[in-house]
């Protein structure tokens, strides 16, 4: 994948999700791109990040050299522990994601549809897959946030009406930030929230499936907290 | 009397009598908190046709360290329970799949917190739970499921194992254990979920009543064996992961 792609870069389609985060939330990152929410400076806004293997309160990746090879996230990026943070066991890591305890999920996918189904665990034709904690997560966080490019590398929409992988979970997803823009899947259709600088309305259409619709006073993706 | 000592004096002695057909689990997540010596002395050992359970078949990170996959490689699994049978990264492959496609080993894909839950059941005397999660895909097809409060729930059994094999940072004699940040994860359920767990602990082995009873993270009751991690290069330790190209 390149960052050279029409719209946001991957930085920026990261940032724009976790403005969303509020005061008080306990945020889980997956792997690839939502990690780089942990990048985004939100100022004051006062939250913190579980990942799956029962580390609750972590900050940014370690410096070269300062390393502790025994504190990874959900990606195995070696991490700092934020003051106030926690260690759990996995089944309680996972207590805590079936009980409702995670705010936002954080995400990507290869597909979502506007009913808010996702994929992102199984490839067309690939037997098996990787599924992790996702399908866990997107059961039961109160929030699932999607992030991905908006189209494939042979520009096919990932927002479709209705997935052709197997899914993670159904009718769970509740935002998905992508290089072209903010959207929301209302059941009927894609909401368009915000559009990224230099996308066109025409190319927004053109590249996204099932039914669009838009916002009034349409403005242009929020790039700074 | 005090309680008799857990130590073994070799990762080979502490896994010599492990039988063919034996279902194994793998704690660690990443790096942290694998035996990654003592899946090297099960490479040795031989043991065949065994059950493997844990978290991911690995193989996807560089260095790679001794992990499940490799024992596949061995010839050593007729099938793996694990969360990940590829990884999730279309562009990174795992040594495992192609084993798995070409139907040389069996797999069952798990989501992860119902792996640690299958796990922690096995070993707190719960036979069934139901969970939320994989309802509605692919994975519940087929499956029981019900419908209690208004929401549909997936039925999933007990894992039971015969041997877990962890890492810990810190044992007593007893295998009262310890474990540094991220080393925790599957580690202390497996442990309740196993017959015998075997342990390789980073720190010298200490005394009785050197840990305190308060800061124990998982109880020696349910530690059958220990064995100290020597130096490096005779001993295998967590490495720094080194990043690759996108």
């Amino acid at each position: 994948m390149s960052d050279v792609v029409k719209g946001l870069n991957r930085q920026q389609m990261a940032d724009r999700m976790a403005f969303e985060f509020q005061n008080g939330w306990i945020v889980n990152l997956g792997v690839g791109i939502p990690t780089m929410c942990s990048n985004t400076d939100l100022g004051d806004v006062d939250f913190i990040y579980h990942s799956e293997n029962g580390i609750i309160g972590y900050g940014p990746v370690a410096a070269e050299g300062e390393e502790d090879l025994n504190l990874v996230n959900a990606g195995g990026q070696n991490v700092t522990m934020k003051p106030g943070g926690s260690v759990v066991h996995h089944a309680d890591s996972f207590g805590i994601i079936r009980g409702g305890h995670i705010d936002a999920t954080v995400m990507g996918a290869y597909e979502v549809s506007m009913t808010g189904d996702f994929a992102n665990w199984k490839l067309k034709g690939q037997k098996g897959g990787g599924i992790g904690g996702a399908m866990d997560l997107a059961a039961c966080a109160k929030r699932v946030f999607i992030i991905l490019e908006h189209v494939t590398r042979r520009n096919e929409p990932r927002l479709v009406a209705k997935c052709a992988l197997p899914v993670t979970a159904k009718g769970v997803v509740t935002l998905i930030s992508t290089n072209y823009g903010l959207f929301e899947p209302t059941g009927t259709g894609f909401l368009l929230r915000e559009i990224a600088p230099g996308l066109t309305m025409d190319e927004i259409r053109a590249t996204t499936g099932g039914v669009l619709t838009v916002v009034d006073n349409l403005k242009t993706v929020k790039l700074a907290g | 009397m005090a309680l008799k000592s857990k130590e073994f004096g070799s990762f080979r002695e502490a896994i010599a009598d492990i039988p063919d057909g034996s279902t194994i689990g793998f704690g660690g997540f990443a790096m942290p908190g694998v035996a990654f010596n003592l899946i090297d002395a099960l490479l040795a050992q031989g043991a065949k046709r065994l059950t493997l359970v844990g978290n991911t078949t690995g193989g996807a990170q560089v260095p790679r360290m001794p992990d499940m996959g490799m024992l596949v490689e061995n010839g050593q699994v007729a099938k793996v329970i694990c969360a990940f049978t590829a990884a999730t990264r279309p562009t990174d492959v795992l040594p495992f799949t192609k084993y798995y496609e070409s139907g040389e080993c069996d797999a069952e894909l798990v989501p992860q917190g119902t792996l640690a839950e299958r796990l922690r059941a096995a070993g707190a005397g719960i036979p069934a739970f139901y969970t939320p999660a994989a309802v509605g895909t692919e994975l519940a097809e087929g499956r029981e499921t019900r419908v209690i409060n208004g929401r549909e729930y997936l039925l999933e059994y007990a894992l039971p194992l015969d041997y877990a094999f962890i890492r810990a940072t810190r044992s007593d004699t007893f295998g009262n254990l310890q474990f540094h940040r991220a080393q925790r994860n599957f580690n202390p359920v497996m442990a309740t979920a196993a017959r015998v767990t075997v342990v390789e602990v980073d720190e010298p082995i200490l005394p009785l009543g050197a840990i305190d009873p308060d800061q124990v993270h998982c109880s020696g009751i349910f530690v059958h064996r220990v064995v100290q991690v020597p130096a490096e290069p005779e001993g295998l330790w967590p490495t720094r992961r080194q990043e690759r190209r996108r």
